[in-house]
């Protein structure tokens, strides 16, 4: 072979130099997101008592649900538990800003709103917290995406996107779904 | 023959049965969740299945694979016998008592908590013990991998480790630090709650331990692929290695950036602390670096070959290349499942579009293309082309391995293609029925029918696998000797020596004491520090 000894180091150094500069792109791109633009990975160290959860107040059968909270915003809280979401549909105005929180009594499960960037483990003994806001009205599947036991395929909700002025709650707040 | 044969074999052909056995799962499964409807389905086999597969795959095919060619490349390439032979066929046994112990409790409906656990949850006691087993007896690999590596270095002063036996003790080096965070969860949490010492488990706790596991152990199981890249394929190709150096900082580099990296598992997690999730993303993105090392290096030495046997002009090498050789052809075959694959684990590293595919069917399309397709398609490889030195026998048909190998890659690509798009479009992992009858799901169908036709293909392929090895074995008079020795590639300038550091692992276990020590010490401490509320321990047998 006519390659010599100092050519291939070169052409490695070469490559190697070339590999560096993507490396360095890649990371640029994805701190620049993280520290410029503050998007950072998610993350929401917010404790609850999986045994207590039903009278903790918040979580508390009652409370669940969509709500348009007395200081503004609109907040759907959840129980997932095996092997149904509690309440199994969700009703949300499109095109404003929601906040889901979520928590398990039990073992660890995970949602998604197909279609959408929705998506979060739910760890028994932490409260998830996810934020966003549905551009297209219409009902979407929120399915569980973690395996919880033996019923997790059918643990399936919904979520129904309404346009703003048929997004009605009541005068504590409180949003459900109609019937269908 | 390697004075080892046996031991080999035996463990060559645990891996391969337990293979044997997890693809059919496999293809069952793909029926159940398919629109047609599939015998015995039910939501407990399901669960049971997939967690037979997952297990047999990941825990039984890789282990024994990589000890059975362990051992091999030890006797081989620092051709002396490899040390304490019964105490590897005693960990040997103890691997398969493992086995038994996994196998027996997950048939019977006692471990339905897949092959990655998820506490609360818990099986049978006895799963947990199994598994402790397996890794036991890989540590003794382990050990003696390094034994051997240090025994040869004493009666070889001032020269370098063979590159195939260097890459081995990397794996083992990194398999000793991956399996610290399982081993850490299940001795300290899993096997009490298990046994029922205890009755609660902190569940982030166990999640964070597992992923320091769970990232490391592909590199684990990838290693053999990139030990045969380096080590036979440019000898099959008729060329040379192109650096010896390279390739073993890219194995170093292996071993250094594939462990602070497994928060990258838990993105979605509420309990990691963001910041840490970030630095880890960032060794994520190193970590592609010994990957993209890797291709400079053998394609560098595929040209090597390709030239030396005539080829012309810019790209005329690749056609000049002996792709009737199986070695070459996987490893052509497994480069361009690479690429899907490497693309597809970019979008996974950055948070920002992961979460559009996490826990969906991208997920599940990423790691069959990668682990099943470009790392499983060099295990065929490589058994293909040690049979003959294990058993003494030149290879029965070169064309059967071929038609497997071509089968391998083109099913592993009609089975995931359709993941990748339907985890695009938000289908949820570890579902055992759709309902096609929602109007939202109904698109699926053609999808889950062509994944379903590659996977029947994959068994195929997989029978033809088995039908190829048993043959070495049947006493078939027409079959000549192998007479030639193992022979690994020998670089392009041989007279070389490795420099000091890269000739053994005390300055990189260092680095990676650090490196882990800042990737996950704030990550496991928080745990203790914010002392989250316990999980009440679900035990799946009912008890
Ligand atoms: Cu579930
Ligand atoms: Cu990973």
């Amino acid at each position: 072979m006519a390659i010599s000894e100092t050519g291939v180091v070169q052409s490695e150094r070469r490559w190697a130099l070339a590999m560096a500069v993507v490396s360095v792109i890649f990371l640029t791109a994805i701190l620049y997101a993280a520290i410029a633009q503050h998007l950072s990975p998610p993350s929401n160290v917010e404790l609850i008592d999986p045994a207590t959860i039903h009278v903790s107040g918040e979580f508390a059968e009652d409370n669940l649900g969509t709500r348009l909270e007395p200081e503004g915003g609109v907040v759907i809280r959840l129980v997932t538990t095996q092997f149904s979401f509690v309440p199994s549909c969700v009703v949300v105005p499109q095109d404003a800003p929601v906040t889901f929180r979520v928590v398990s009594p039990d073992v660890i499960h995970g949602i998604m709103v197909v279609g959408t960037n929705v998506n979060t483990m739910i760890v028994p003994g932490y409260i998830s917290r996810v934020r966003t806001r549905f551009a297209e009205a219409g009902e979407k599947l929120m399915p569980c995406h973690e395996f919880c036991g033996l019923g997790h395929s059918q643990m399936i909700a919904k979520v129904r996107v309404v346009p703003v002025n048929e997004f009605k709650p009541d005068a504590d707040g409180r949003a459900h779904c109609a019937e269908p | 023959m390697p004075s080892l044969s046996r031991l080999i074999l035996a463990h060559l052909w645990t891996a391969f049965a337990a293979f044997g056995g997890a693809i059919i799962l496999g293809l069952w499964q793909m029926w159940v969740r398919s629109p047609f409807a599939a015998p015995l389905s039910s939501s407990e086999n399901y669960f049971i299945s997939v967690t037979a597969h997952g297990s047999a795959m990941g825990y039984v095919l890789t282990t024994f694979f990589i000890m059975g060619f362990g051992y091999f490349v030890a006797e081989t390439a620092l051709k002396r016998p490899v040390p304490f032979p019964q105490l590897a066929w005693a960990a040997f046994y103890a691997g398969i008592a493992g086995v038994v112990l996994v196998v027996a409790t997950v048939i019977s409906g006692q471990a339905t908590v897949l092959f990655t656990f998820y506490p609360p949850l818990t099986a049978s006691p006895w799963f947990y013990v199994g598994l402790v087993l397996v890794v036991a007896s890989s540590w003794v690999w382990c050990v003696l991998m390094l034994v051997a590596m240090g025994q040869w270095k004493r009666e070889n002063p001032g020269k370098s480790v063979p590159l195939a036996m260097f890459a081995t003790a990397a794996n083992a080096v990194l398999w000793l630090w991956t399996t610290i965070g399982v081993a850490a969860e299940i001795v300290f949490v899993v096997l009490p709650a298990a046994f029922g010492v205890t009755d609660t488990v902190d569940v982030g706790l166990t999640r964070t331990l597992f992923s320091w596991t769970l990232h490391a152990i592909v590199y684990f199981w990838l290693l053999p692929a990139y030990i045969a890249f380096y080590t036979m394929a440019p000898q099959k190709a008729g060329g040379r290695l192109y650096s010896d150096t390279m390739a073993r900082i890219s194995f170093v580099s292996f071993l250094i950036y594939g462990l602070p990296v497994g928060l990258h598992h838990l993105f979605m997690d509420p309990h990691p602390p963001s910041g840490f999730k970030t630095v880890q993303m960032v060794f994520t993105v190193l970590v592609a670096v010994p990957t993209l090392l890797t291709v400079f290096t053998v394609c560098a030495s595929m040209e090597t070959a390709g030239r030396l046997r005539g080829g012309q002009g810019l790209l005329g090498w690749v056609g000049a290349l002996p792709w009737k050789e199986p070695m070459v052809l996987a490893t052509g075959l497994s480069f361009s499942m690479l690429w899907f694959g490497g693309f597809g684990g970019l979008i996974n590293m950055s948070y920002g579009m992961n979460a559009m595919i996490h826990n969906t069917s991208w997920v599940t399309a990423h790691f069959h293309m990668i682990f099943g397709g470009s790392v499983v398609i060099m295990y065929f490889a490589i058994a293909y082309e040690i049979w003959p030195k294990l058993t003494g026998r030149k290879t029965p048909s070169v064309a059967l391995q071929r038609v497997q190998l071509w089968s391998w890659a083109i099913g592993m690509m009609i089975l995931s293609l359709p993941w990748h798009v339907l985890g695009l479009f938000g289908q949820w992992r570890r579902v055992a029925q759709f309902d096609y009858s929602d109007p939202n799901i109904a698109w699926w169908s053609p999808w889950m029918a062509a994944s379903l036709l590659g996977g029947a293909i994959l068994v195929v392929s997989a029978a033809l696998f088995i039908c190829n090895i048993a043959r070495f074995h049947i006493d078939d008079k027409k079959l000549q000797a192998e007479t030639e020795p193992m022979r690994y590639a020998v670089s392009l300038h041989p007279g070389t020596a490795a420099p000091a550091a890269l000739n053994g692992f005390s300055l990189w276990n260092v680095l990676v004491l650090v490196l882990m020590t800042a990737a996950y010490a704030v990550p496991i401490a928080h745990s203790f520090v914010v002392k989250p509320p316990q999980a009440q321990v679900h035990r799946v047998n009912g008890q």
